[in-house]
């Protein structure tokens, strides 16, 4: 029997629980100096002088820099498209573009001096006006960054048209047919990634080798952007991704402040480190979301869904990152898990003085689902059906798969209606509509909210390959190395597994290694909810290949046909098939094997992405006089194809529901009309905790995918996009008796409140 | 994260806090559980060149039963406010509020003298002692000194305490009737939004208010119009009487009015009335 398919406990969870693993902040480093970064408390200043004596002064302060000291080409700008006048400087070269934009680098021999250096760098800034609304910044006369002439980054589908990327779209006439037309101006707001491990990062030069410590998702990038930022040859490159305590898509690129770190250390000849505060973190750690979106959406009375347009302001922040592309995944995702044949889709990313926006656990797609299932749920408020019965009209057919949507996109396989059935007879769905009734009639101060999502997500949706590898030892055990670099997803025991499958070999015997260029020749890292289906199967098939070759060598030595050679996983020996007396052991094997060794690498390049979907129930019960939501139940059906681990797939849908319900109801990232961030501290930015969550109710469903041999796809992220609008929607559905159509997210009691006071007309 | 460096002192008894207050003047501060001073200095908002710590000050740590009051030690912690036995049963108040008080690592270390001291008009001790009338008792160079609760705030973290007393014990009334804490938060770990404290005692109902001004403020509106006999929904109807709150990224100053309203009324309803 496989182990696949088993609830088996992490191995590495000991090592977390107890000692706390090894971060970056943990490594150590003997004579390291310490960087503080002096940041810009303005949005937009003109920066007139910099005066650097006094901290050059303070005791321990080794040196400061500041721009005119720098003589390294800056990193190129995160989005693909960017205007090149718009590229971040290391240290702000004469402007300063947001709360925390750095000005200066502090170097002192410990932490405690370098902060204390660093108040006294004095700094002349004259006031500019900040570009703060994304929604007017394309207009804003104000620019950002002067030279680009423009605060515009990208627009769709204009600059794929004139990139040749794409062809301009037929004119259809969108709402044609359309009984019921209805338009809504929805925020999908900026929220604060929050790793438990904010950044970090330590360098140290060796006869002209660096060794980069960093806290990151991809180390194999970090290590190319440094071969090339320092004109080296590969080899003269470490990096090393040790323990990494989260990061949900901020932690995908290296961030100016950490690769700078290097360039310290090679210009002062120490090894050099920096971390930055929390507050640092919430502050400079990029953002994600950030898209104010208006949608349409038309159908006929009897609920046929007809045509959905869709345009979005996404804000990029100061520097254009990741978050500028964004829109390109929403568009991807358009019409979601509906069959929706007319479309329009247009965005438009901004600069504006706050900090960039980059990937976010869904990145883009969340945005997607949020939209279209706000408005599905309009729509049936609006022509009076109920939401499950709108939705279940509108599905893609089970038996249409593959199924390219109206945008273009293909989607491998999926069963929306089974997961829409699942998830109502779960939450007993026509028994809480009848509760909602009798409170609704008896007019209860506390009313309640039913609120649906079905979704459908792309994972693994950037093309390439992942590397595996796998090595029996000598003694018999095994060795992994994987490029895909885990920083909470259970890889460890996952890939231990994959291997166990195959070779027999216990999990506990099974060595994964990860985070190391050393170690590990090639690899894209962790996002996107990539890595069982690529960096996965690339140690599965590098596992099968091992068997192969290690049934040769039986073979061989056996004097016998490969064909008939078995392994016998339980006892973990080789046999002749029909005399399992005489065996060889992996440890055999591998001694046999000489100094070729019993080893085989993978690149895996699937065929395409997947699609993983779900439905998701939420009740809530809103207090109409306060505004306070608490959230009663969350009921997921998710679908991610073959459940390699359930209990590990459980976890990853576990925090994305708590994340998304967390986008939903608390956390946003303010800034005030002068681009001062409000909410930059946990106490202020209302982070989720345990207190607010109701116990999960997950349903696992297994559609397995034909798009690579495990079957698998992505898990990662369907948490957070199916919640957030199944929240939402509750919200929203809790007032919908009282006049209220719509609720922005985060759905804080002073917005509902004031909404049902709106409806009343109150006001 | 990192403090402007300072000299430590720790006090091994009362009158060595009070003399090494005296000696430092305002350039020294009480430690105590640390849990609002060390944070304010940590983001350098807070940055007192002494620290005089009398965390380990075990006479300070207690609670006792007084015949017609009962008195707290200022530095027993809020997890013992919460669980102390006496309190339960003498003012079933303070320990609900105690309860409520941030997360299980705040109540630990936070102390009920440093939540008065520190007198931030969102912090819940300070609203609940003010509504059971109590009498905090400070000690100086020249003895000790009591001071009635409704004296004692002055201001956004500004009480009447002088800059070398040390708040050694708070007093309150025993005889609750009834008594309620309607804290409206976000998250549970959350400071107030707003948050209302009534306590019935001897036949009196004192209402507090918390962070709609910049120290807890007595709801005397409500009072007065419970002491004429109004119903608890109609002398709620009062409670934001002359309260300009402040607005913030939770609440707008109307919003907290009507906060006032909607808890002073669910308040007086739990507590009987
Ligand atoms: C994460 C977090 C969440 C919190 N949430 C809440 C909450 O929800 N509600 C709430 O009310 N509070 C909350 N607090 C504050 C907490 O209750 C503090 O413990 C309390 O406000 C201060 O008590 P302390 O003993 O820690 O005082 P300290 O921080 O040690 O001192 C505070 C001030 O009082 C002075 N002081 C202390 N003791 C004395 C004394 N005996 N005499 C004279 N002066 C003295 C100090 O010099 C200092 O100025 C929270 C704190 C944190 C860190």
């Amino acid at each position: 029997m496989s182990i696949l398919g088993n609830r088996v406990l992490r191995k590495e969870d000991q090592k977390f629980l107890t000692t706390g693993g090894t971060y970056v902040e943990d490594v150590p480093l003997e004579g390291a100096v310490h960087i503080v970064y002096v940041r810009s408390p303005m949005a937009h200043a003109r920066i007139r002088s910099i005066e650097t004596s006094e901290a050059l002064e303070s005791p321990g302060v080794v040196a400061v820099f500041t721009a005119q000291d720098i003589d390294l080409d800056p990193m190129p700008p995160g989005a693909p498209f960017a205007n090149r006048a718009m590229t971040r400087p290391w240290l702000a070269d004469g402007v300063v573009r947001f709360v925390g934009d750095m000005v200066a680098a502090v170097v002192a021999d410990t932490r405690e001096r370098a902060v204390d250096g660093a108040e006294l760098v004095f700094v002349d800034y004259e006031t500019l006006t900040p570009v703060v609304d994304a929604s007017t910044a394309a207009d804003n006369p104000t620019l950002v960054h002067e030279d680009a002439g423009t605060n515009v980054v990208l627009r769709l589908p204009d600059d794929f048209v004139s990139a040749g990327i794409e062809q301009v779209a037929a004119e259809v006439d969108l709402f044609e047919g359309c009984d019921v037309v209805i338009r809504q101006r929805m925020v999908n707001q900026r929220v604060a990634p929050c790793p438990l491990e904010v950044r970090a990062s330590a360098a140290k030069w060796e006869d002209g080798h660096l060794t980069q410590w960093s806290t990151t998702q991809a180390p194999h990038s970090v290590k190319d952007t440094l071969v090339q930022l320092f004109e080296l040859q590969p080899d003269q490159v470490r990096v090393i991704a040790p323990d990494v305590g989260g990061g949900f898509g901020a932690k995908i690129g290296g961030y100016p402040e950490e690769l700078f770190v290097a360039w310290v250390s090679r210009r002062i000849d120490r090894p050099a480190r920096w971390v930055e505060t929390r507050s640092e973190s919430m502050m400079t750690l990029g953002h994600g979301r950030g898209q104010i979106q208006e949608a349409e959406l038309g159908g006929t009375r009897d609920g046929k869904l007809l045509g959905y347009k869709l345009t979005i302001t996404q804000d990029a922040g100061a520097y254009p990152n990741f978050g500028a592309f964004l829109p390109v995944m929403t568009r991807l995702m358009l019409t979601g898990v509906y069959d929706i044949t007319k479309t329009e889709f247009s965005s438009c990313s901004v600069a504006t003085n706050t900090n960039p926006t980059v990937a976010y656990r869904g990145a883009g797609r969340p945005e997607a689902t949020a939209a279209i299932e706000r408005m599905v749920d309009i729509f049936a408020d609006e022509i009076g059906m109920d939401p499950a019965e709108l939705r279940r009209k509108n599905l893609i057919g089970k038996e249409c798969f593959p199924f390219t949507t109206a945008v273009g996109t293909t989607y491998d396989i999926g069963d929306y209606e089974q997961a829409l059935d699942r998830v109502l007879e779960a939450a007993g769905y026509a028994e809480l509509r009848e509760e909602q009734r009798q409170r609704r009639d008896s007019g209860d101060t506390k009313q309640m909210g039913i609120g649906l999502s079905t979704y459908v997500e792309v994972t693994n949706g950037i093309p390439g390959s992942e590397f595996g590898a796998v090595e029996v030892l000598a003694d018999g055990k095994a060795r992994v190395r994987t490029g895909t670099s885990p920083h909470g997803q259970g890889h460890v025991t996952a890939w231990a597994m994959l291997v166990a499958d195959q070779l027999g070999i216990p999990v506990e015997d099974v060595e994964v290694i990860h985070g190391d260029t050393d170690e590990v020749p090639r690899g894209v890292g962790t996002f996107g909810s990539k890595s069982l289906q690529s960096g996965g199967v690339a140690v599965h098939q590098a596992a099968e290949r091992v068997v192969e070759k290690a049934k040769k060598l039986v073979a061989d030595l056996l004097e016998a046909n490969p064909n008939d050679i078995e392994l016998d996983k339980e006892n973990r020996r080789f046999h002749v098939a029909g005399t399992p007396s005489v065996t060889k052991s992996w440890a055999e094997l591998v001694e046999a094997s000489g100094d070729a060794g019993l080893s085989a690498e993978v690149d895996f390049a699937a065929p395409g992405p997947t699609f993983p979907f779900g439905a998701h129930i939420v009740v809530a019960e809103v207090d109409t006089e306060t505004g306070h939501v608490s959230l009663e139940r969350i009921i997921a059906v998710d679908d991610a194809g073959r459940l390699m681990n359930p209990l590990i797939a459980e976890g990853q849908v576990h925090g994305g529901l708590a994340q998304g319900v967390a986008q939903a109801l608390m956390e946003e990232m303010c800034y005030d009309d002068q681009g001062n961030p409000i909410t930059a501290n946990l106490a202020d930015y209302a982070f989720v905790s345990a207190a607010e969550l109701p116990s999960f109710e997950t349903h696992p469903m297994e559609t397995p995918t034909p798009i690579n041999p495990l079957g698998a796809k992505g898990i990662g992220e369907s948490g957070t996009i199916g919640s957030t609008p199944a929240v939402q929607n509750a919200v929203v559905d809790a007032l919908s008796h009282l006049g209220v159509r719509h609720v922005d997210m985060p759905t804080t009691p002073i917005r509902v409140w004031s909404a049902i006071k709106e409806a009343k007309g109150d006001r | 994260m990192i403090p402007v460096a300072f000299d430590y002192v720790r006090a091994e008894s009362l009158d060595e806090a009070i003399a090494a207050l005296s000696e430092h003047g305002d350039e020294a501060k009480l430690l105590a559980g640390g849990h609002s001073l060390l944070p304010l200095m940590k983001l350098r908002l807070g940055t007192p060149s002494v620290l005089v710590d009398i965390g380990r000050l075990s006479e300070l740590s207690f609670v006792r039963d007084e015949d017609t009051y009962i008195a707290i030690g200022a530095l027993t912690r809020h997890h013992d406010v919460q669980h102390d036995t006496i309190v339960l049963r003498e003012a079933p108040l303070l320990a609900a509020v105690a309860g409520r008080i941030g997360d299980p690592q705040v109540r630990h270390r936070g102390t009920i003298g440093g939540s008065l001291a520190h007198a931030d008009p969102a912090s819940d001790l300070p609203g609940a002692v003010l509504a059971l009338d109590g009498t905090l008792v400070a000690r100086g160079p020249a003895g000790d000194r009591e001071i009635p609760a409704s004296e004692f705030f002055k201001g956004f973290l500004e009480t009447t305490l002088a800059p070398s007393e040390v708040l050694v014990e708070i007093r309150v009334p025993k005889g609750t009737t009834g008594h309620s804490y309607q804290k409206f938060v976000r998250r549970s770990q959350d400071w107030a939004i707003v948050g209302v404290a009534v306590a019935r005692v001897n036949g009196h109902v004192g209402v507090s208010l918390v962070n709609v001004a910049s120290t807890p403020v007595r709801a005397t509106a409500v009072e007065q119009a419970l002491a004429s006999g109004a119903s608890a929904a109609d002398a709620a109807e009062q409670a934001a009487e002359g309260l300009e709150p402040t607005g913030d990224a939770n609440a707008t100053p109307e919003f907290r009015r009507h906060l006032a309203r909607v808890l002073t009324r669910r308040g007086l309803v739990e507590a009987g009335l």
